[in-house]
């Protein structure tokens, strides 16, 4: 009877339930906000599960290499393959280990006394050590046939000591340190350059990766010197309130290098200004003995005398992990893998642990639905994370008694520091005594 | 070999403007001072990155399978002439399936929920009768009898469990009939409000307490004595949660559970409220009084939009997904389209029952009106009241059963905590000034100095006799001169802002200020 047009929502099941066992569901999606109430509400709940379940799943150690008869003074990254490992122990001794199986492949006497560098050659077919011996020796990197000996390939003899070792990354040069530093032609028996500024001796020297003619040493006057190898002086050097140990270029930032400190921090440069450093690290409780970068160049990791070792953002101050076990002690050297996923820690006690990167993290292949909630939950505890209670439980760390209370009784002195210099400004006439920034304080001086 | 011709229409495909407005959240942050380059970074990475999801959810929205239904006449007929039999016989027979009436006199009058998904009915009749229907496929799922009066009848979180509001105490009932609690500390419930995110049944009571009881842990969270009366009309906010009860004096109040007091108070109408209604949006809130008044309110600026009179007052209220009202008077049920925009002066749809109404539901993704009256339950076709497509992940009106259990795990993992129910549900995403201030000024006093206080200006040195005295000084004038105009542009435009303040205020006095004198017409 009546003209009408009408429409009634009827919706044919077949097109909403799957046709068989076998298939998988349906899930129609619609995106309107308005059928997805609380959104910020329920972001916020999920970001808090996952802070807290990355807490849960945090168990950052993987195994533990056992072999070395003496603490491990040094170790050294196969260019080529990623489960090989060299270390070098307080008795001469040098171990190539393969990481997947986590057992040591080959073993050889290097040196009477400390093994005191370890370097790879680029090209992964030869590795050079140097030792207490004063001697310079390049081996091979196959293991000796049936009934063959442990021969090095070349030996150089030194007259004095030599305390570290760098290659270069593409040519056949290397550069050691011990009273000066010295660069080497892997043909040559003697030096073809040396670079001496005064000081009596170096601890450590590196290579620039990216601008390969650089290098960079730490040198016992609390300096750190810079070269160019193809001048014959050194650039300058940049003297500091404590000795450093180590450094480490970063990999991807052509200027910038991390300095291990005696005086409990790490300083990140920038080349080019060294009047003062771009970022103080402070986090550790004791001497930060050995720093490396990790391929990124984003993060490093640092290994100090507290048996802890720590993993810095490269812009930020404070830690974003420690790892620690009661069986580690002083940790001496410390490798970042070139696959980003693992750290290699060598200590006192004669053991190299292998640690994961991200604590949390799950290794091996995952599934692809797997990979897409692992990165949706690092994106909610990214957006999230400045709120209360999610900084609360993502900072929160688990740390021995003796450094817990280390930490806390520093934070007491220098509170108690800046107090007595608040109040000497406070009470001296306005200007005479100048503010000087924490960078800015732990440099003493740059030298041309 | 490539063909001479170019693309006639170069570049992505447009997006109609509407489209791409309803994904957008917020506006875009103002741009931070040029040195701070790394929060500009952030920044600009993350708008993006929000502008490139609002645009792929604006394409996405082509897709959906399904469209909205609608009823025309011709031009001289009228929509609400046109009874349920015609639509029922005009529309295809699963849609004429939906059309049904259930005969049950004996029970009394019934009040009536649709479980979240829409496929699941609940029927709780006055005299103890409660029903649990999966309304499509006309399968009884459990029907027991209470033996005590019932009051009102609410689902949970699923098709699994529902709420009774007994006589004396509140009950808990598996889908199979079984009694699974009897919550005694809820006593005289009224009304019930199921809020699906937070899994709180929130309940109002003859005693004026608010109660809140959060269903997945068993605990009562918050009871709040309203100190208001009986409360006997309820409604929840979808859009924030909160709950808005009406009273015998004409006001509107909001509640939440974190505060002992109301949030909001409204004086909505000069009788009594009868009934209460909030669309999915939390926008518009239409509320019905004793005095025969349908008025129509923004819930977000608390003003009234719109004011309709009844020549017998709307009982019940309801809301459809997509913006239709029903409005229950004595036994009449009219339906309005679009209440708050266009001034409405004829129903758009009305149908009749036997008996005075006593609970009107929209069911969820369909267009169907469930009707609880004196004789028993009618589903009426409403064309265009629900929401064409539905979200699979969110509420899926087809799942299985495996697809429930999933849901429900995941959907009590992110249940929100009801601390966090306020007026804006997007209070966390804003900075928190107050707390930066004073972490601030607590910096300032542990170090001495303010580490973000602007540097003084030093000129740079520059070589080749570019630093003379003369120049340095002039290229330190240059800055003071451009600090001193931000200074003084700040300056006027704070001002400007109070004036126009300052002169609305005026305004707004001088409009209802009621005294007119003969003078008045000399004032400028």
């Amino acid at each position: 009877r009546y003209q009408m047009k009408v429409k009634v929502l009827s919706r044919n099941p077949d097109d909403y339930v799957r046709e068989t066992k076998l298939d998988i569901q349906r899930v129609p999606r619609n995106y309107d906000p308005s059928l997805h109430p609380f959104e910020v509400s329920r972001e916020y709940t999920r970001a808090l599960n996952a802070t807290k379940l990355e807490r849960v799943f945090a168990k950052p150690f993987v195994a533990s290499l056992d072999g070395h008869r003496d603490g491990v003074n040094c170790m050294a990254k196969h260019t080529e393959s990623l489960s090989t490992l060299l270390s070098g122990s307080c008795d001469g001794e040098v171990k190539v280990w393969n990481l997947s199986k986590h057992e040591c492949v080959r073993t050889l006497q290097a040196h009477e006394g400390f093994v005191r560098g370890m370097v790879v050659r680029f090209c992964g077919t030869s590795f050079f050590t140097v030792g207490d011996d004063k001697t310079i020796k390049q081996w091979k990197m196959e293991s000796p046939g049936y009934g063959e000996e442990e021969e090095p390939l070349n030996t150089i003899l030194g007259k004095t000591v030599y305390t570290g070792l760098d290659h270069h990354q593409n040519d056949p040069v290397f550069a050691t340190c011990g009273q000066q530093v010295d660069i080497w032609d892997e043909q040559r028996s003697s030096p073809i350059r040396s670079f001496t500024w005064g000081v009596d001796s170096f601890s450590s020297v590196r290579f620039n990766p990216v601008e390969t003619e650089l290098l960079a040493s730490c040198a016992s006057d609390r300096s750190i010197v810079l070269y160019d190898m193809r001048e014959s002086t050194p650039l300058k050097k940049v003297i500091m309130s404590m000795r450093s140990n180590t450094l480490c270029w970063n990999p991807m930032e052509a200027y910038y290098f991390t300095c291990a400190n005696e005086d409990y921090n790490l300083y990140t440069y920038d080349m080019r200004y060294l009047t003062s450093p771009i970022i103080v690290h402070m986090d550790h409780v004791s001497a930060v003995l050995d720093v490396d970068y990790a391929p990124t160049g984003k993060e490093f990791v640092s290994a100090s005398f507290d048996k802890t070792l720590r993993i810095f953002a490269k812009d930020s101050g404070h830690s974003r992990s420690v790892y620690h076990t009661k069986r580690m002690q002083h940790v001496i050297c410390i490798k970042w893998s070139a696959d980003n996923k693992y750290i290699l820690s060598g200590s006192d006690e004669m053991n190299i642990r292998l640690w994961k990167a991200n604590a949390a993290e799950k290794l091996g292949v995952l599934a692809p639905r797997e990979r897409e909630a692992a990165s949706y939950s690092q994106k909610l505890k990214e957006k999230f994370q400045h709120h209360p209670q999610i900084r609360r439980i993502a900072r929160h760390r688990h740390l021995p008694k003796n450094i817990y209370h280390q930490t806390k009784e520093l934070r007491i002195m220098k509170e108690a520091r800046r107090r007595k210099e608040r109040n000497l400004r406070k009470h001296s006439k306005p200007g005479s005594v100048p503010m000087v920034s924490e960078k800015e304080k732990h440099v003493v001086t740059v030298v041309k | 070999m490539f063909s001479q011709k170019s693309d006639p229409f170069p570049g992505p495909a447009p997006i109609p403007e509407d489209r791409v407005q309803k994904f957008k959240r917020k506006e875009k942050l103002k741009k931070p001072h040029h040195k701070q380059y790394k929060l500009r970074d952030i920044i600009a990475r993350s708008e993006d990155a929000s502008e490139m999801a609002q645009k792929q959810a604006a394409r996405f929205d082509l897709l959906l399978p399904e469209e909205a239904g609608f009823l025309e006449g011709d031009e001289d007929e009228d929509t609400f002439t046109i009874s349920q039999e015609d639509i029922a016989d005009a529309v295809d027979i699963t849609s004429g399936a939906k059309y049904f009436n259930l005969k049950l006199s004996q029970f009394g009058p019934y009040r009536v929920d649709y479980s979240k998904t829409g496929r699941h009915l609940l029927l709780g009749g006055r005299r103890g009768h409660v029903a649990c229907i999966d309304w499509v496929s006309k399968q009884l799922m459990c029907e027991i009898n209470v033996m005590e009066s019932v009051n009102d009848v609410k689902w949970l979180h699923s098709e699994t469990m529902y709420a009774v509001a007994q006589k004396k105490w509140l009950y808990l009932y598996d889908s199979n009939g079984i009694e699974l609690h009897c919550i005694r500390k809820f006593n005289d419930v009224l009304r019930m409000q199921f809020l699906p995110y937070h899994f709180l049944l929130a309940t109002a009571s003859a005693t004026s307490f608010l109660q809140y009881l959060d269903v997945s842990v068993g605990k009562e969270v918050a009871a709040i004595c309203t100190k208001t009366g009986r409360l006997d009309v309820m409604c929840q906010n979808p859009y924030n949660a909160i709950i808005h009860l009406g009273h015998a004096n004409g006001t509107v109040t909001l509640w939440s559970p974190n505060q002992k007091e109301a949030l909001v108070k409204m004086l909505c109408h000069q009788g009594g409220v009868r009934s209460v209604a909030v669309d999915k949006t939390g926008t518009y809130m239409v509320t019905s009084g004793m005095d025969k008044k349908l008025k129509v309110y923004d819930i977000r600026a608390f003003k009234p939009l719109k004011s309709y009179f009844l020549p017998a007052g709307a009982s019940c209220l309801s809301l459809s997904q997509r913006g239709l009202l029903s409005a229950a008077t004595g036994d009449v049920v009219q339906i309005y389209k679009d209440v708050w925009s266009t001034p409405v002066t004829k129903p758009y749809m009305a149908h009749r029952v036997r008996g005075t109404v006593w609970g009107l539901h929209f069911c969820p993704f369909e267009d169907v009106l469930g009707v609880g009256y004196g004789e028993g339950f009618t589903s009426m076709l409403v064309p265009g009241a629900g929401e064409p497509n539905f979200d699979g992940l969110d509420a899926n009106p087809y799942r299985s059963a495996k697809q429930r259990q999933e849901w429900e795990v995941k959907a009590l993992l992110e249940k929100i905590q009801p601390d966090l129910i306020s007026l804006d549900p997007t209070a966390l995403a804003q900075v928190d000034q107050a707390t930066l201030a004073q972490r601030h000024q607590d910096r300032v006093e542990a170090l001495g100095f303010d580490p973000l206080a602007k540097e003084k200006f030093v000129p740079k040195f520059k070589k080749k006799g570019r630093s003379s005295a003369g120049a340095v000084e002039r290229r330190k004038k240059q800055v003071a001169h451009e600090e001193q105009r931000d200074i003084i542009r700040k300056g006027v435009e704070d001002k400007m802002k109070m004036e126009k303040e300052r002169r609305e205020r005026e305004q707004n006095v001088a409009t209802f200020s009621s005294q007119k004198s003969a003078l008045d017409r000399f004032k400028k």
